[in-house]
Order: C-alpha cells, then structure tokens, then sequence
C-alpha cells in the first residue's frame, strides 16, 4: 500500500530533532505538525516552526474569539504565536533562511532529479503565480526534504534523471519521501539512495517506477510508520 | 516641530505629487503580506488620484476587490514586481494576455534588493536562484559561503584563510547571483503606532516588507491605526526610526483576512 498523505507527514516527523527550527511547506508539509514526536524525556519535541512572513514560533489555530488579521502564517491561514514566539520583517526573515539559521525545511515538489535539484514553481505555458520564498529555502536550509506522490496522475515518474520543467534550486534536496519509498542523498556519490520501502511495496517496483538512477544496495527496510 | 500627521490618505498622496515624484509611469513600493498589512486607505488614495503606468513592487497582487487588486482592475499598473500572485483573477487575465509585466522574484531576493536599496548598497550577491532562470543574464559568481570564509575572504583565491567544513556540500565554492537594490520614487507602508515625528510601530506578522519599503523611496506615505504623542513610543521599541518617513494619516483599515482557520 503506498503511504497516505498523512502517513507521508508522519514520515517526515520522523525527520524532526529535538530543539530544531523547522520551515513547512504548504499542503502535505503543513500536516507534519500535527505528527511532532516525543523527544527523549517523553515529552513532545520542542520543535520551533517558522514562518517565512516574520514569525519563529508558530502555535495552533486560534479560538474563534482570538483570530487576529495581524497574525497569518504563510498560506495566508489565521494562527497564533507560542510562548517565547518572536516577530520580525521579510528581510530579517529570509537572512535567517539564507543565512543557515534554519535546521530543516520540508516541502513539495513536481520534479526531482538523480542529482537533487528540485522543480516546483512553474509550468510552461500555464499561469504562474511565482517563487514565494522556496527558492531562498532551497538554497539556504541546512536539510531539504521534499515530500510528493512518487508518480504524476498519468503514471510518469516525478524521480527523474534530469528535471523538465524550470528549476527552484540546484543539487539541493537531501532527502524525498514518497508514497512508495524514502529516499536519501549520498552526497559522495552525487545520487539518491533508496533507505526505506512503503508497507507492501517492493524494491523491485520502486526501481520500476523510478526514471531516476537510485542506489540500492542490500536489505531495504520498510517505512515505520 | 513640524507635524508630519495629515488628514487623509488623499492628502498624504497629494504631498508626494506635490513634490513631482508620483506622476506617469511612477514606481510604487506597497507593503504587505497577502492582505496582512497592506495600507489600504492610501492604495484607495493612489487609484483615485489617476496616476497611470505605475510599476508597483509588492510581493503579491491583492485580491480582485481588494488592495492592489483595485488598480489592477482600473488598469493603472503596467508592470508588477512580486514573489507570489496567486489570488488575483483579473491578475492572472493581464497576465496571460500580456497587458500586464510581471517581474518574479524570489521573495528572500525582493526583500533583500529592498533593504538594500534603502540601505545605499547598489548590489549584491545570493545563492538564491543560482542555476535557475532567475541567474539568467545576470553574473555568477563562486564564493565559498561566508561562515566557511572565516576571516573574511570569501572568495576563492582571494586569500581564504578559513577552514573546510565537514559536511561532504561545505568548504567547496558554491554559485551566488548578482542581484541589485530597488528604490522607489513613493512607498506606501502600513503600520501600528506612529507619532508625529514618524516613527513608526508594526504589528506582528503585519510588520512582513513594511519596514525595509519605508527606507528606499523618495517619498515615503504610511497608513497607521494609531497616533499618539511624540515620547510616549518606548524608543527602544521603535521599528523605523521617523526621519524615513514623510506622512502619516490615521485611518481606520477593514483588516480583511483571506483565509480564517480556527482550532477545531
């Protein structure tokens, strides 16, 4: 069965260390939050979620009574601010994204390639609403991890040996998880290493489904999720 | 002390023509973050006052009724530079039937040529869009990453004394792009408190490309909900300092929110 959308954010939790600043994408990063797990001592990791609008210290929703149109999160959603949150401009912002001050980012994608560049912002030909702010995570997050259905709608394989569509950042994704697999960026060998197979999904179905070369060596676990 | 507090966002806009920067073919930054933060009143203010073939730089488009979305309609903008327009669908008509030139930026990029801008650095360089279209016809250059160029030199060959990182991606020159810094002949900027001398106060995440726009323009306008009197602003609490600023009008913004998200 490959993983769920749910199952791909649980996944990706598994990524988070305690104390990490921590930027998510929208759509299947943004659900990463609800799947935040327990550090050493038990407790909840103290993981820090920032926001690329001006905010380290992302809280839940607010209660109805408390939305403020002063407070959004990157997707434009109402949301609060947690005990120790800091505000700050767009410049200040992004020099921390820029700057290496931000642990790991998780994000979306609509190609990859066997060397770790990365497309997701715009399509030929159709309407393009920009960048946003994923070309400065691409390229100044310490870990990138993308987290896409392993094929498009039509069957093609979005792991791809060389990306077709215009790129967001350059041999900069550390890790993809999949609906079928995880997998991770040998960064001496300059290519993905297949680290985990989704629940009754094959090895050999993977590299099937794979247009990218990928190392695959050895016993390949299966993902726990 | 000369008060910098005007009656309205009409009067506010008609200092800057008065002083011959906003005419024709003028370039506006507007501040804002989807619609969080945006002075509201004073874009209201720039429609009515009928000037045409603005270049507005904003890192998004408002929404069709709503922010930059209002001059969009009446056709007043002629090129916008932005990192994200998704919301806007006469946007994307003007778009797509090339009456309107749109400028992406990374939006890292766009606050950064803007605060450098302000800050009277002409150029600089980031790794942000290095290899993509964004690198096109601009200059790239290998650099070693400044925390990797500890001494100062971060240019290869150009004495580095620092030491290689671990990971197997540092202490390798890695591509940076030559981006420049943006001014603008007004910026309209949004936000909380101010006094009459100009100093201004934002609001959480309403802060967003407020602050930097208020440093590079000719004329700088702000919308704010709040005046009180010179020396009650803590001054260490100040965001902009007020000799940046030009005029401030007090109004009273709708503040509308483009998706509300509750807890369940």
């Amino acid at each position: 069965m490959p993983l769920s959308r749910d199952q791909l954010a649980m996944r990706a939790a598994k990524e988070l260390r305690d104390g990490y600043i921590v930027n998510l994408g929208i759509g299947i990063p943004t659900l990463v939050a609800n799947h935040i797990p327990a550090g050493a001592d038990g407790q909840k990791m103290d993981v820090w979620l920032q926001s690329e609008n001006g905010l380290l210290g992302i809280g839940p929703f607010p209660e109805e009574s408390r939305v403020d149109p002063d407070l959004i999160n990157a997707g434009k959603q109402t949301i609060t601010a947690r005990k120790g949150a800091s505000f700050f401009s767009s410049s200040d912002s992004f020099a921390m994204i820029r700057g290496g001050h931000i642990d790991m980012c998780i994000l979306g994608a609509m190609e990859v390639s066997e060397k770790g560049d990365i497309a997701n912002w715009m399509i030929p030909g159709k309407m393009v609403k920009g960048m946003g702010g994923a070309m400065d995570l691409v390229a100044g997050v310490k870990k990138v991890v993308v987290t896409m259905e392993h094929c498009s709608k039509d069957g093609k394989s979005k792991i791809v040996p060389e990306c077709s569509l215009p790129l967001t950042g350059r041999r900069c994704i550390d890790m993809v998880i999949s609906d079928l697999c995880v997998l991770k960026m040998d960064h001496d060998k300059g290519l993905f290493r297949l680290i985990e197979v989704a629940p009754g999904v094959t090895v050999e179905e993977v590299k099937a489904r794979t247009a990218a070369k990928i190392i695959v060596e050895g016993d390949v676990p299966v993902v726990g999720v | 002390m000369r008060t910098k507090v005007v009656n309205s966002a009409v009067e506010a806009l008609a200092l800057a023509k008065a002083r011959g920067v906003l005419k024709d073919g003028a370039t506006v930054m507007v501040g804002g973050f989807g619609l969080c933060g945006i002075p509201e009143h004073l874009i209201v203010a720039l429609r009515d006052s009928g000037v045409k073939r603005l270049t507005c730089i904003s890192n998004n488009a408002g929404v069709d009724d709503f922010g930059l979305g209002l001059l969009l309609k009446t056709r007043q903008i002629a090129k916008m530079i932005s990192s994200y327009v998704g919301e806007n669908a006469e946007f994307e008509r003007q778009f797509l039937s090339k009456e309107l030139e749109i400028e992406f930026n990374p939006q890292g990029t766009l606050a950064e040529r803007i605060r450098a801008g302000g800050a009277g650095i002409p150029a600089f360089y980031t790794a942000t869009g290095a290899g993509t279209v964004i690198a096109d016809d601009k200059e790239t250059r290998a650099m070693l990453r400044p925390s990797e160029g500890i001494g100062g030199a971060t240019i290869p060959g150009r004495g580095f004394g620092g030491r290689s990182g671990t990971a197997p991606q540092s202490g390798q020159p890695r591509d940076y792009v030559l981006e420049t810094g943006l001014y603008a002949d007004v910026a309209l900027v949004k936000a909380w408190k101010a006094d009459a001398f100009g100093n201004l106060v934002y609001r959480m995440t309403a802060r967003n490309f407020n602050p930097m726009m208020a440093t590079a323009a000719s004329v700088v306008l702000a919308e704010v909900e709040e005046v009180v009197e010179v020396g009650t602003l803590d001054p260490d609490t100040v965001h902009t300092p007020g000799n940046y600023v030009d005029a401030v009008v007090k109004t009273t913004p709708e503040k509308r929110i483009e998706q509300k998200t509750v807890r369940k």
